[in-house]
């Protein structure tokens, strides 16, 4: 059984093709890794499964559903662990989870119930009334998670969820996720750059580069396949040691502005 | 149905109070927003008051605390509204917008709450005129001019809503302070009487929302206006409307 769909999917933003045709399959109740260099087209991608971009061509079901038809039906068989931080700065966690929970339409007594679970599950409860920034990195991505499978979603997307967090902290959030996939049954839509979180965690691992996937299996399938000893040698043998270039977009220009302002 | 109209009113609900809630944490906000208002009651009031009297118009500070209230009605919505910006590039809007519940009821509850606090704010400018030596001519009239205020608080944060959804960054923000927010403020008669001005700026002042604010304010408050007051409230509530739809519209299009 599939829970995610993709077939022969496009995205171009004016002329640039930034998904290229993309065919792939994920599996109910499994951790997949879609894996690839900067700019390769991932977070593209996941906007487009998760109803926040439209795509030019293809076909995408996610838990029997069309992004482009039913965006209620997919938002709510989604949770979303951002790839930039989306939490309000200016709240506390628990009122975090709470517009969450309200704007998902989950009823208020089933909300708070979950809200406490949820919080304790991620250590967060004790901090439940602090302001958001005032948290961690780690804190946030665990309040992020934590808040992403409130409604209780069927698919959890995570876009590098480990990004600039320590080994500790790192292996603390990959024991949550790893659990909600066990116990919950959450299929798990992951992207990452280390390749020894995928290599443990993910039962599939595909590949996408410029746009196109170059290939898609086990971990032992793709070492085997690129002739390689780890999952990084087969990464780095597959999609070449180019370094590739992100332009700095706007946002990025402001959360470096924003950075400077809160050091003084 | 009623199960669906359940869910966006509670979506709309939850934004609403979480404009709120930032509102009253940030307490140098509030300070720093109420000390505008002040220095033009204290400096234009008592400076400009002797010459407005010897001119024959009456007392200034009379004449000015009704345009006062209005000017920090429509900073705080415009910026309320702009709020969207930093929303966005902080991304806690992505959040908001992946959720199951239609743009149109995250619009109406980011604006209503905008629009609530931009309310409080200009009856806290209300209430400091009055300790300046404001007086208003009847308290009946008084609740007139808090529907003055709401309207006008709506209008202004619908505006900057529609204005948010088109900008990228916070760059463009001096531009629309210095080209549409100041000259809305000072052409709409909070400063000086509107009568006796030349003919071509006359007729400007005519497209200004916020002139049928002020006189409306000032009608309520000081007794005497140009236009009826219900004419002012029907003039605002039609500008609400079309800017409402226009906010919604070009928030609808944002992309996540």
């Amino acid at each position: 059984m599939n829970i995610i769909e993709v077939k022969n999917l496009v995205k171009k933003f004016g002329d640039f093709t930034a998904v290229d045709g993309i065919s792939f399959n994920v599996a109910k109740e499994k951790i997949f890794a879609f894996l690839g260099p900067n700019g390769a087209g991932k977070t593209t991608s996941i906007r487009i499964l998760t109803t926040m971009l439209k795509r030019n061509g293809g076909e995408v079901l996610v838990d029997g559903q069309d992004p482009a038809k039913d965006a209620a039906g997919v938002r709510r068989s989604c949770g979303i662990v951002f790839q930039d931080p989306s939490l309000d700065d200016e709240l506390t966690a628990w009122e975090n989870m709470e517009i969450h929970g309200a704007l998902f339409g989950v009823p208020k007594k089933l909300r708070r119930e979950r809200i406490e679970q949820l919080l304790k599950y991620v250590e967060l409860w004790d901090r439940k009334g602090d302001f958001v920034k005032n948290f961690s990195g780690g804190m946030k991505r665990r309040l992020e998670i934590a808040r992403g499978i409130l409604h209780h979603p069927k698919v959890l997307f995570l876009d590098e969820p480990t990004l600039g967090l320590d080994p500790q902290t790192r292996n603390h959030i990959w024991g949550y996720i790893k659990n909600l996939n066990e116990t919950e049954g959450i299929t798990v839509f992951f992207t990452t750059h280390y390749m020894d979180e995928a290599e443990r965690m993910a039962s599939r691992i595909t590949i996408i580069d410029h746009g196109k996937i170059i290939i898609s299996g086990s971990v032992q399938e793709l070492k085997d396949k690129a002739g390689a000893a780890s999952l990084e040698d087969a990464f780095l043998a597959l999609t070449g040691k180019i370094i590739r270039e992100e332009g700095a977009d706007s946002a990025d220009r402001m959360r470096q502005a924003s950075k400077m302002w809160r050091r003084h | 149905m009623a199960k669906t109209l359940k869910k966006h009113m509670q979506a709309i609900y939850i934004l609403w109070l979480r404009q709120l809630k930032r509102y009253f944490r940030s307490k140098s906000r509030i300070i720093g927003s109420l000390g505008q208002p002040l220095l033009f009651l204290v400096a234009l009031g008592f400076g400009f008051g002797p010459i407005y009297q010897k001119a024959g118009g009456g007392s200034y500070i009379e004449f000015l605390a009704p345009g006062i209230i209005a000017m920090s009605v429509i900073f705080t919505a415009i910026f309320s509204g702009i709020e969207i910006i930093w929303d966005r590039k902080f991304g806690f809007l992505k959040e908001t917008l992946v959720a199951p519940v239609s743009r149109l009821s995250i619009m109406l509850g980011r604006t209503l709450g905008g629009a609530t606090v931009a309310t409080l704010q200009g009856c806290i400018v209300f209430v400091l005129s009055m300790i300046v030596g404001f007086r208003p001519v009847g308290w009946g009239l008084s609740l007139a001019a808090l529907a003055f205020i709401f309207v006008t608080a709506l209008l202004f944060t619908a505006l900057g809503t529609a204005i948010a959804s088109l900008l990228e960054d916070m760059q463009g923000f001096q531009l629309i302070m210095n080209f549409l927010v100041m000259p809305l403020f000072f052409l709409s008669g909070a400063l000086f009487p509107l009568q006796g001005l030349p003919g071509p700026i006359r007729i400007v002042t005519y497209f200004d929302p916020l002139s049928y604010s002020v006189d409306g304010l000032q009608g309520a408050l000081i007794g005497h206006s140009q236009f009826s007051l219900g004419f002012d409230l029907m003039v605002l509530t039609v500008i609400t409307v079309l800017l409402l739809s226009l906010g919604a519209y070009l928030f609808s299009r944002i992309e996540a």
